[in-house]
């Protein structure tokens, strides 16, 4: 068996979003770029599956869309224990346009499990692991917190409203991950920063996929109001505020 | 031409998203002369179907088969889509939910149609067919513009107003000719938790960050949520530390809300806590660090200790209440 996971490469999560002077392209400047969380969570999880599978699980790709500047991101992955890489050389334009890319890429290995994280913390969209699956015409569950291989058998968890749902699905699929299915990402160590170097990372030329979406100015959050600060003693003041001036209670 | 709206429910009570999703597909419909059809999957009864007629909703189509007690992203992708052509939609609107985020980006690539996921306003202009959306985990927004005729749009929690819009409604139980053989999933055992307050459901959330000390110190919060009949919420660190469960998470890698009041209690406020909640109307800030990023954000704020505070809060709230 073998499982793909899909990598994006964005800026760290604490970086602060500053845009060029015509809000028309995100600022990378001192930007450092590291592996989405949920994919990183979806790769650790991936290699667990494969060590825990007793030689059954023969790899884990990572595959990105991207320019050559993401390869640091794609050296972590590999770094932490992805067998082998696939970049497709095209800025990640949409979702629409990252998913086709991965479908065209990846349709001739034949995959049995795909991982892709529930969405990037760049663009947010939630959306490349549903419509690869819909793409490669297989089934997808969203919003996985567990995935746990018995007897050959996949059993997943979802988490639905105010609980979860465990179902079994068969392969080939795609796993939307989500927190929970590992506790914590794993880091690089020395011996896998080193084996990674020599790691296959194959670039692939962007196949001709026609844009659905385009993008225009970028918008900050309008700055907020100072605080309001209340006396610690008087909490009947922080009531009467909420509920006259605030309308919120 | 129509524009469908995929409709949630739980326990056969329509959801409060769900309605937003009706009010903000009337508002698309007012500006380019189409229709709101509502599509409902699973058993309501058709009173509660009746209810999104007040936000404009013309006509409701229920779906109530077995086969679709489950949510299978196939199938529930592809009877969307039959009834799409049916009602001859060119545009799609779901909530930005579990749900929405399951079956929306499959439905795109079935039907060809741009998905602008996570709008947080009604389009800005419908030539060309533009929305704003989250990005950068709330620290900003982005404007695309859809290149596609159809189009499908998740929305966010306050992404509109509720507005009140009753027109006549026709409530049609349909029988999908979709193949049920596609639901590929099976599903094994619910677990849900009976009762509890759904965070991106609630009005009022209550949450707790590594201030409340220990997960055994959780009873004034719990308190003050069941109070104010507020949702339970925590940060990164209260999760990761087990003191709660993961499920009440938000930020960044947890849940997005956008409740009306959000009260943090001992949660400094880092950018990726706030990135779960920027979607909030009003905030309120409890925090012994008087430097605490939080109160930059924050409508309202508190310097000092959270076990000192909440009792007396408790005490002015029950007063408030009771007056």
């Amino acid at each position: 068996m073998k499982i793909l996971v899909c990598l994006g490469n964005v800026p760290d999560t604490t970086t602060k979003i500053r845009f060029n002077s015509d809000m028309t392209r995100f600022d990378v400047t001192g930007v450092q770029w590291v592996i989405n969380p949920w994919d990183e969570l979806a790769l650790t999880r991936a290699i667990e599956l494969k060590e825990q599978s007793g030689g059954k699980i023969e790899k884990v790709t990572v595959v990105n869309v991207g320019k050559i500047d993401s390869e640091p991101t794609i050296r972590k992955a590999l770094a932490i224990g992805a067998d082998d890489a696939v970049r497709i050389d095209a800025d990640a334009a949409d979702s629409y346009f990252i998913a086709a890319q991965i479908a065209e890429a990846v349709k001739s290995e034949k995959f049995d499990i795909i991982f892709a994280g529930i969405e990037s913390s760049d663009y947010n969209a939630a959306s490349v692991g549903g419509m690869l699956a819909e793409f490669l015409d297989i089934p997808s569950v969203s919003s996985v917190s567990s995935v746990e291989i018995t007897n050959d058998e996949m059993i997943l968890k979802r988490e639905i409203e105010g609980g979860k749902e465990t179902l079994t699905i068969p392969t080939p699929f795609v796993a939307i991950i989500q927190k929970g299915i590992c506790i914590n990402p794993r880091i690089p160590a020395m011996r896998g920063i080193m084996m990674a170097r020599t790691k296959p990372l194959t670039v692939v030329p962007p196949a001709d996929i026609q844009l659905m979406t385009e993008m225009s100015v970028f918008e900050l959050p309008p700055a907020k109001g100072t605080c309001k600060m209340v006396d610690a003693e008087d909490t009947d003041k922080l009531v009467d505020l909420l509920h006259n001036e605030a309308k919120a209670i | 031409m129509s524009i469908l709206v995929f409709t949630e429910h739980r326990n056969g009570k329509i959801k409060k998203h769900a309605f937003e999703a009706v009010a903000y597909a009337a508002a698309i419909a007012k500006n380019i002369s189409s229709q709101v059809i509502a599509l409902s999957v699973g058993k309501v009864e058709e009173q509660e179907l009746s209810l999104l007629a007040a936000y404009g909703a013309h006509k409701v189509i229920s779906v109530t088969q077995d086969a679709y007690n489950y949510l299978d992203n196939q199938l529930y992708s592809q009877l969307i889509h039959e009834v799409a052509q049916n009602e001859n939609s060119d545009c799609i609107v779901f909530c930005n939910s579990n749900t929405g985020k399951a079956i929306a980006p499959r439905l795109s690539v079935r039907m060809k149609a741009a998905l602008v996921a996570g709008a947080a306003a009604i389009p800005s202009s419908f030539n060309p067919f533009t929305v704003k959306r989250r990005s950068y985990n709330g620290s900003a927004f982005s404007n695309v513009i859809v290149k596609s005729d159809e189009k499908i749009i998740t929305i966010n929690q306050n992404s509109c107003e509720v507005a009140e819009n009753p027109v006549p409604v026709s409530i049609e139980q349909y029988t999908p000719k979709t193949d049920v053989a596609v639901a590929k999933t099976s599903v094994k055992n619910v677990d849900v938790v009976a009762g509890k307050i759904l965070l991106t459901e609630a009005g009022i959330v209550v949450s707790g960050g590594r201030g409340m000390k220990s997960g055994d110190q959780w009873k004034p919060l719990e308190e003050l949520a069941e109070l104010l009949g507020a949702g339970i919420a925590c940060s990164r660190p209260v999760s990761d530390e087990g003191w709660r469960p993961h499920d009440e998470h938000v930020g960044q890698t947890g849940k997005i809300i956008a409740p009306d009041l959000y009260i943090a209690v001992g949660i400094s406020g880092a950018i990726q806590h706030i990135g779960g909640v920027s979607g909030t109307k009003i905030m309120v800030a409890i925090n012994k660090d008087k430097d605490a990023p939080i109160f930059s954000y924050a409508d309202y704020g508190i310097v000092g200790d959270a076990f000192d505070i909440l009792p007396r809060l408790i005490d002015s709230i029950r007063k408030f209440k009771s007056a």
